[in-house]
C-alpha cells in the first residue's frame, strides 16, 4: 500500500505542530521519520493512524483520498501504529490483550485466537507466553504482542513510534530483523526516531522534520552531518569529558541483595569512589533499578551490608540518605520524580521545604527564572511540569537538584532525550564529577556507556557479572557479558 | 433462650444479604467498567420507595421493581452523562446524587410511610427444596433472593468467559488503548454504569418488597450503599469474592442477634457495628496481600499462595479516570 500526505495541517490553539507536511511512503519500504524532541513526528503519525483528528490536509492511500476519524476505521484502512507509550492493559494476560478489539460477541472464543496468536509468535521466533499478564513483559516483549496484534488484524502499514526507546540491543535487532521481514513481504513500515543510528541502520528512505515542516529526506547511503543539520540546523557537538581524579570512597556495599523488578538483586558488593562515573549495563530490568534504588534508601535491602564515608546505614531511612548527600533520579519523570500539575515555581518553592509558615513566592519565583534560564527549560515558572517535553522535564529535574550532592543516581537519564539534550545532560552531570561527586547511571544504550562512564558494572538476572574499568574493555566483552556470558 | 440452628441461620443468611449482594454486584460492574458511583446509597432508598409505591398502586410486584430498576439505571445515568461525557468529578456528582435520591425519597414516599402494602412471598423450588441442608438454606426462598444467586455466577461468568466481558474489563483498565483498538470507551462504560445502577435498582425493591417489606423513616436500608460500596474493595473488584464478602456481612449482622442472647452483659451496639472493624482489618490484609516480600515469602508454601490468591485483587486502573478525548 502506497500512502502519500499532502499539505498535512496539525494545530493546537495558535502553536504548529505540523505545518503544511508533505511525504509519500511507498508499498514495502521501511521509512524514517527522523526529529528531535517535539518536531511533530509523533503527532503527524497519530492523524495518519486516526488516533486524533487533523486540522487540514490530505491523506491518500492507493491514489484515493481517504477521510477518516478513529484508530478502527484507520486499521480497517490497512493502517495500524504502535504508539510510543504503550496502549495496552498490563493487568491483563497476554492472550486477553490480543483479542480486545478483534473477539466481539458472547461465546467463548479464546481456542480460537490462542491458536492464532500461537501461530504469530512462532512466525516471528518470538518467545512470548500467551498465559503471562502484560505488566511482567519487558517493553520489548510488549511491543512485539502489539505488532503481532496489528498484524493479526490485516494491517498493510505498520507505525512504530520510538520502539527503541527502553529496550536492549538484543530486542533492538530481533525487533528490526522482524520489520525488515515485514517490509519483504510487501508491507510498509514507517519508525518515527530521533535517534539517527536506527534510521540508518533500518530506513530505506528518511525524512526529516523540525518545527512541523520537513526539512529534508535523504535515501541510503546517508550523510550523517547533512542530516543532523537538517534535524538542528546545525549538528551539535559531541560530549567530552576531561579525566577527573578520585577521591576517596562514597559508597559501599557488602553481599547487598534486594527484592524489585522481575530478578531483585542478589549479593552485590561493590565500591564507589567520589568523581566516578559509573554506568550500569544490562538487559532491562536485571537489577539496576533495584541497585539504584537501594543506593538511595528507598528499597531497603534484605541483607547485607551498606555504608557511606564507613557510616553504616543499616535500618536508616530516607532522610539519612538524603542528608549523606544521595540523589536519585528516575526513570519515569512524571511518575517518580516531578508533580505532574505542579508549576516549575512551585516545584523550587517546594525544594525549600517548610521552615516558614509562609511560602517565599518571589524567592521562588526568581529562584525558578533564574534556573530555567541556566538550564535551558522552556518554561515559565508557571509552566507545570506535565506541559514540558521529556528534555525540559530531565533538566528541570536536574536544575532541582543541589549543588552539594555527593552520590548523583540516574534511572537512564537520557531516556526519549534528542541529540541536543543528551549532550547538554552529560555535558551538566561531568561538571558534578569535577566536583568530587559520584554519578551511577544506567542505560540501555551500550555505546552511551563507553562513550560516557570510566567504570562500568554489568548486570546480569540481578548479579554484577562484570564490573571493568572503561579503557579495559570493549563492547563485545560487554555485550556478552550483557548477555550473561563471562 | 432460643435454639441454635444452623440450617435456619445459614438459610437466614441468604435471604438477608440479597438485597445488599445485589448492590454490591452492581456497583463491582460499574467499577469494573471504570466508573465510581457513590450514589449508591441514596439510590437504593429511592428506588425502594418507587418500588413500593408502584407495587401498592398498580397491585403488581413486577411493575415495582421494574420502576425501581429504571429508577436505579435513571440515578446511574446522572452520574454516567456528569462523569463520562462532561468529564465532572465522579466523587462529587456521587455524593450530591447519594443526599439527593434518599432525601427525595423520604419526600415523596411521605404518604405511604407504614402503609401495610405488597410483599413477595417464598416460593420453594419443587423437588431441590426437599434436599436435606441445602434445599432449607438455598431453595426455600423468594425470587428475588435466587435472583441475586444465580447473578453472581451468571456476571463471573460473562467477566471473565466472554469477549464482551474482557472488553467491559479492558475499558475499566485503559479507555484510551480502547479507543485506539476501535471500542468506543465512553459509550462502553456508559452501558456498564446504567447496567450497575439496574442492579442496585433491584436491591432498592428487593429491600422495600422482600426482605424488610413496607415504606417508613427510617426504612431500614439506610447505610446498606456505603458497605456495598466498600464490599466492592473487599471483593477485589471480583463478583464471586465480593458476593462471598456480601454474605459474610449478613452472617455477622445474623450473628449479632444470637450473640446479643448468649452474652446479654456486652452492649448491643457492639455486635453491630462488629462487622465494620472486621472488614478495615479485611481491607489491610488485602494490602498486605499484595506486597512483593510477601509474595516472594509464598513461593513454595502452597497453602499460603492459596491464601493470598484468595486475598489478592486489584483495583481497576483507570478507576475514577474517564477517556479524554480531544487533543
Amino acid at each position: 500500500m502506497r500512502i502519500e500526505l499532502r499539505d498535512m495541517h496539525k494545530h493546537y490553539g495558535s502553536i504548529k505542530a505540523n505545518n503544511g507536511i508533505n511525504l509519500t511512503v511507498e508499498e514495502g519500504t521501511i521509512h524514517g521519520i527522523l526529529g528531535e524532541n517535539g518536531a511533530g513526528k509523533s503527532t503527524l503519525m497519530k492523524v495518519l493512524a486516526g488516533y486524533i483528528p487533523k486540522t487540514g490536509g490530505e491523506i491518500i492511500i492507493d491514489d484515493k483520498i481517504q477521510d477518516y476519524h478513529t484508530p478502527a476505521d484507520a486499521s480497517r484502512r490497512g493502517i495500524g501504529m504502535l504508539y510510543q507509550e504503550p496502549l495496552d492493559y498490563p493487568p491483563l494476560t497476554v492472550l486477553e490483550n490480543f483479542m480486545i478489539g478483534q473477539a466481539g460477541g458472547v461465546s467463548n472464543k479464546t481456542l480460537r485466537f490462542r491458536e492464532k496468536l500461537e501461530d504469530l509468535i512462532r512466525h516471528f521466533n518470538f518467545t512470548i507466553d500467551p498465559d503471562v499478564r502484560v505488566k511482567q513483559l519487558t517493553v520489548g516483549e510488549r511491543q512485539q504482542l502489539e505488532m503481532l496484534r496489528l498484524l493479526s488484524l490485516g494491517i498493510e502499514v505498520l507505525i512504530l513510534d520510538e520502539p527503541t526507546t527502553g529496550i536492549s540491543d538484543l530486542q533492538k535487532e530481533a525487533l528490526f530483523n522482524s520489520l525488515r521481514r515485514l517490509a519483504s513481504e510487501g508491507k510498509s513500515v514507517i519508525l518515527v526516531s530521533h535517534k539517527l543510528k536506527d534510521s540508518e541502520a533500518l530506513c530505506d528512505r528518511v525524512t526529516v522534520l523540525r518545527e512541523g515542516e520537513v526539512t529534508g529526506s535523504m535515501e541510503k547511503p546517508y550523510d550523517a552531518n547533512e542530516l543532523l543539520s537538517m534535524m538542528f540546523g546545525e549538528p551539535p557537538l559531541p560530549s567530552t569529558r576531561s579525566p577527573v581524579e578520585y577521591g576517596g570512597t562514597v559508597l559501599s556495599m557488602k553481599n547487598i541483595s534486594g527484592l524489585g523488578e522481575r530478578t531483585g538483586l542478589s549479593r552485590c558488593t561493590i565500591d564507589v569512589r567520589e568523581g566516578e562515573m559509573i554506568g550500569l549495563a544490562g538487559l532491562e530490568g536485571s537489577g539496576q533499578g533495584v541497585f539504584l534504588r537501594i543506593a538511595a534508601g528507598i528499597t531497603k535491602p534484605t541483607d547485607g551490608s551498606l555504608s557511606f564515608f564507613g557510616e553504616d546505614m543499616s535500618g536508616k531511612n530516607l532522610h539519612a540518605f538524603k542528608k549523606a548527600g544521595v540523589v536519585f533520579l528516575p526513570a519515569s519523570r512524571l511518575e517518580e520524580g516531578l508533580m505532574p500539575d505542579l508549576s516549575i515555581q512551585e516545584h523550587f518553592a517546594l525544594k525549600e521545604g517548610g521552615s516558614s509558615f509562609f511560602v517565599k513566592w518571589d524567592e521562588a519565583r526568581s529562584e525558578s527564572r533564574e534556573k530555567t534560564e541556566k538550564f535551558r527549560v522552556k518554561g515559565t515558572p508557571d509552566t507545570i511540569a506535565e506541559a514540558l517535553s521529556g528534555g525540559n522535564q530531565q533538566r528541570l529535574m536536574l536544575s532541582l537538584l543541589s549543588k552539594e550532592s555527593t552520590l548523583l543516581l540516574l534511572e537512564q537519564p537520557t531516556r526519549g532525550l534528542d541529540v541536543e539534550s543528551t549532550n547538554w545532560v552529560w555535558w551538566h552531570l561531568s561538571k558534578y564529577c569535577l566536583r568530587k561527586t559520584a554519578v551511577i547511571f544506567s542505560s540501555t544504550d551500550l555505546d552511551e556507556i563507553m562513550s560516557i562512564a570510566d567504570r562500568i558494572l554489568v548486570f546480569f538476572d540481578g548479579t554484577i557479572i562484570k564490573d571493568v574499568k572503561r579503557d579495559k574493555t570493549d563492547t563485545k566483552e560487554l555485550a556478552k557479558a550483557i548477555a550473561g556470558k563471562v | 433462650m432460643t435454639g441454635f440452628d444452623l440450617t435456619i441461620l445459614l438459610g437466614g443468611v441468604v435471604a438477608g444479604a440479597a438485597p445488599i449482594l445485589l448492590a454490591t454486584l452492581g456497583e463491582t460492574i460499574t467499577e469494573k467498567a471504570g466508573i465510581i458511583n457513590l450514589s449508591l446509597d441514596g439510590t437504593i432508598m429511592l428506588s425502594a420507595m418507587t418500588a413500593f409505591v408502584v407495587a401498592f398502586n398498580t397491585e403488581s410486584l413486577i411493575a415495582g421493581f421494574v420502576s425501581a430498576a429504571v429508577v436505579g439505571a435513571l440515578v446511574a445515568a446522572v452520574v454516567g452523562i456528569f462523569s463520562i461525557y462532561l468529564e465532572q468529578s465522579q466523587v462529587a456528582v456521587g455524593f450530591v446524587l447519594t443526599l439527593m435520591a434518599r432525601d427525595l425519597a423520604y419526600f415523596l414516599g411521605n404518604p405511604y410511610t407504614r402503609v401495610p402494602g405488597p410483599s413477595v412471598g417464598p416460593q420453594p423450588i419443587p423437588f431441590l427444596k426437599d434436599i436435606p441442608f441445602l434445599g432449607e438454606v438455598f431453595f426455600n426462598h423468594s425470587l428475588p433472593v435466587y435472583l441475586s444467586l444465580l447473578l453472581i455466577g451468571l456476571i463471573w461468568w460473562y467477566m471473565y468467559r466472554t469477549p464482551q466481558g474482557l472488553r467491559l474489563r479492558s475499558v475499566g483498565e485503559n479507555p484510551g488503548a480502547c479507543f485506539a483498538r476501535g471500542i468506543n470507551p465512553r459509550s462502553l462504560q456508559m452501558i456498564y454504569v446504567l447496567c450497575g445502577g439496574f442492579f442496585v435498582g433491584l436491591a432498592g425493591a428487593t429491600f422495600s418488597l422482600c426482605t424488610k417489606p413496607g415504606w417508613g423513616r427510617p426504612q431500614g436500608a439506610e447505610g446498606t450503599g456505603w458497605i456495598a460500596l466498600a464490599l466492592v474493595i473487599f471483593g477485589g473488584w471480583h463478583p464471586i469474592r465480593a458476593a462471598i464478602g456480601a454474605y459474610l456481612f449478613a452472617f455477622l449482622q445474623v450473628m449479632g442477634i444470637y450473640f446479643q442472647e448468649w452474652f446479654p452483659s456486652v452492649p448491643a451496639q457492639v455486635f453491630q457495628v462488629a462487622p465494620f472493624p472486621l472488614m478495615i482489618f479485611t481491607l489491610v490484609f488485602i494490602n498486605f496481600a499484595q506486597k512483593e516480600s510477601v509474595i516472594k515469602h509464598a513461593e513454595g508454601r502452597v497453602w499460603l499462595k492459596v491464601v493470598l490468591r484468595l486475598f489478592s485483587g486489584a483495583m481497576p486502573t483507570a478507576l475514577g479516570k474517564p477517556h479524554k478525548t480531544g487533543q
